[in-house]
């Protein structure tokens, strides 16, 4: 299907990453089933970096794809090089995205943002987590 | 790897009789068919025959086919050009909130040219209600369009009954049966109309090719201008070769459909109760009975159709969706919508429309095919994750 890149096309058919972590140390969710796409991320920080990302994602193939994209960057970064991962470095690493898709389908960066955010707030709150100060 | 083509709502394959019928006009017989030469006579006999075939697929005359360049064309013409020929009269129109497009836009241009329309609504099937139609018409109403049978969810609409009302209100009457003639009998007198559209991609003819079916004495104002073509109706040189293989299309359809519909309705059958019979939580879309023979279309919960298109296009297995994902527009259905499906439901919308070179043994292969790809987007999906959670902590 050339609509999408073979970078697309290849995470599409084979996603990195599917699945939910048990108790995670964030978890960050975005999109609505109304609109098209919905993501959830889940992450485990060790050290200050992610240990592990895994995603759940309700949507087209795109919606996949950039999930599955997301989870690969992001794996074992630091939580602060993580959070400059983009939509627009996340589509570049998928070789292109349809001009339609770019901001329905785009949505993994936010998703992981928002995990992260989610683990730093409990950080904050001396909360449930083990995981060491960010 | 099988390849199985179930997207013949896109488009049909075009038959080898068709293509041969063709081949002529797209060489030695190139003549135009308004040349008074022996060129162009053979080009023009080749055009009249094409009108008669057309016209006898739908038991019309031959005088009051218009040739167009697509179902679309057709249905613009129609609804613009019946509408504007009557403004004298009035400037109201009514149609169904599942229309084409090409209808439904039109009627938006009609807005901006001062018409007020009113979209008649239509039940969870996808049935549009006569009575609805006859509460929906008013003194300055000046053309009714509701189609024959809804693309997306197959369902054949009640044509017969609302055109007994607005023959009654004196009132002309479009159908768009794009999607049934040449594929369920049409006759246009029995169905009482005034108008019909058609297009050849649908029942094993060319693409970019359509026809009009005006009734005599009603108007339609031109929306091409220019030569004498079609009875000065619709300009343009004729597309002779498309029009030839629409003739030879309409000419197999009218022999053959009784045996098609024959093929196709088992095998439909056999997907529409297949399917929800393999899998849980899918739901049929449109009339369980008053559809179209090769039309199955389902609604998967939990998951979204372009990614179980591309999977299932990835098994050699063509599809299309009304998902949001799958239209440039990145609309949800406007047909599912307006059926009272909810929106997260139309995102899993998938369409198997069947074909004559279609068999038993691919809707095996599909029945077999859907169960694991469903099952692997439904792993993948954070809305199933929480049905299933839901579920098992109970209520």
């Amino acid at each position: 299907m050339p609509v999408y890149s073979e970078k697309v096309m290849e995470h599409f058919m084979n996603p990195r990453n599917v699945g939910e972590i048990e108790n995670p140390d964030g978890v960050g969710e975005v999109g609505n089933p109304v609109c098209g796409d919905m993501m959830t991320f889940y992450i485990k920080v060790k050290d200050n970096r992610l240990e592990d990302v895994k995603f759940k994602t309700f949507g087209c193939g795109a919606a996949i794809a950039v999930s599955s994209m997301v989870s690969e960057m992001a794996k074992g970064k630091t939580l602060e090089e993580a959070m400059k991962i983009t939509p627009q470095s996340v589509a570049a690493e998928l070789e292109g995205l349809p001009k339609n898709k770019f901001h329905c389908s785009n949505l993994g960066a936010q998703a992981l943002h928002k995990a992260i955010q989610d683990y730093l707030n409990e950080q904050k709150k001396g909360g449930k987590n083990d995981g060491k100060k960010a | 790897m099988r390849k199985v083509y179930l997207d013949n709502a896109a488009t049909t394959p075009l038959l080898p009789e068709v293509h041969q019928a063709m081949m002529p006009y797209l060489g030695d017989t190139f003549g135009n068919p308004s040349s008074l030469h022996d060129w162009g006579d053979g080009a023009r006999e080749a055009v009249e025959e094409a009108r008669t075939q057309v016209a006898q697929l739908i038991s019309a005359n031959p005088d009051e086919i218009i040739f167009t360049g697509s179902g679309t064309e057709s249905n613009n013409f129609a609804v613009k050009g019946l509408a504007l020929a009557q403004q004298n009269k009035g400037k109201h129109v009514v149609v169904s909130a599942i229309e084409h497009f090409s209808v439904l836009h039109s009627v938006r241009t009609l807005e901006k040219w001062g018409f007020e329309v009113s979209e008649v609504p239509v039940d969870k099937y996808g049935v549009v209600s006569p009575d609805e139609v006859k509460r929906s018409l008013r003194n300055d109403t000046v053309l009714v369009s509701i189609m024959h049978a809804n693309g997306e969810v197959g369902t054949i609409e009640p044509i017969q009954e609302i055109a007994r009302i607005t023959r009654e209100r004196k009132i002309p009457f479009h159908t768009d049966a794009v999607a049934t003639a040449g594929t369920v009998p049409v006759d246009v007198a029995e169905l009482g109309i005034d108008a019909l559209s058609l297009a050849g991609n649908q029942f094993y003819g060319p693409k970019g090719v359509g026809a009009l079916w005006v009734r005599k004495g009603v108007r339609i104002m031109p929306l091409l201008d220019g030569g004498i073509q079609e009875g000065g109706r619709r300009a343009g040189t004729e597309n002779v070769p498309a029009i030839v293989g629409l003739g030879k299309a309409a000419e197999l359809a009218k022999t053959l459909m009784t045996e098609r519909i024959k093929q196709l309705t088992p095998l439909r059958d056999r997907l529409l109760k297949g399917l929800p019979g393999r899998i849980e939580h899918v739901v049929v879309t449109g009339h369980p009975q008053d559809r179209l023979p090769g039309h199955a279309s389902f609604c998967v919960e939990f998951i979204e159709g372009e990614s179980m298109l591309m999977l299932l296009n990835s098994k050699g297995i063509a599809v299309s969706s009304g998902s949001a994902c799958t239209s440039r527009a990145l609309k949800a259905s406007h047909v599912l919508i307006a059926m009272g499906i909810p929106h997260e439901l139309a995102q899993g919308s998938i369409l198997f429309t069947l074909g004559v070179d279609n068999t038993s043994e691919d809707i095996d292969y599909v029945l077999g095919t859907m169960p694991p790809i469903v099952d692997r987007l439904r792993q993948m999906s954070p809305l199933y994750a929480k049905f299933t959670k839901a579920s098992k902590g109970g209520k």
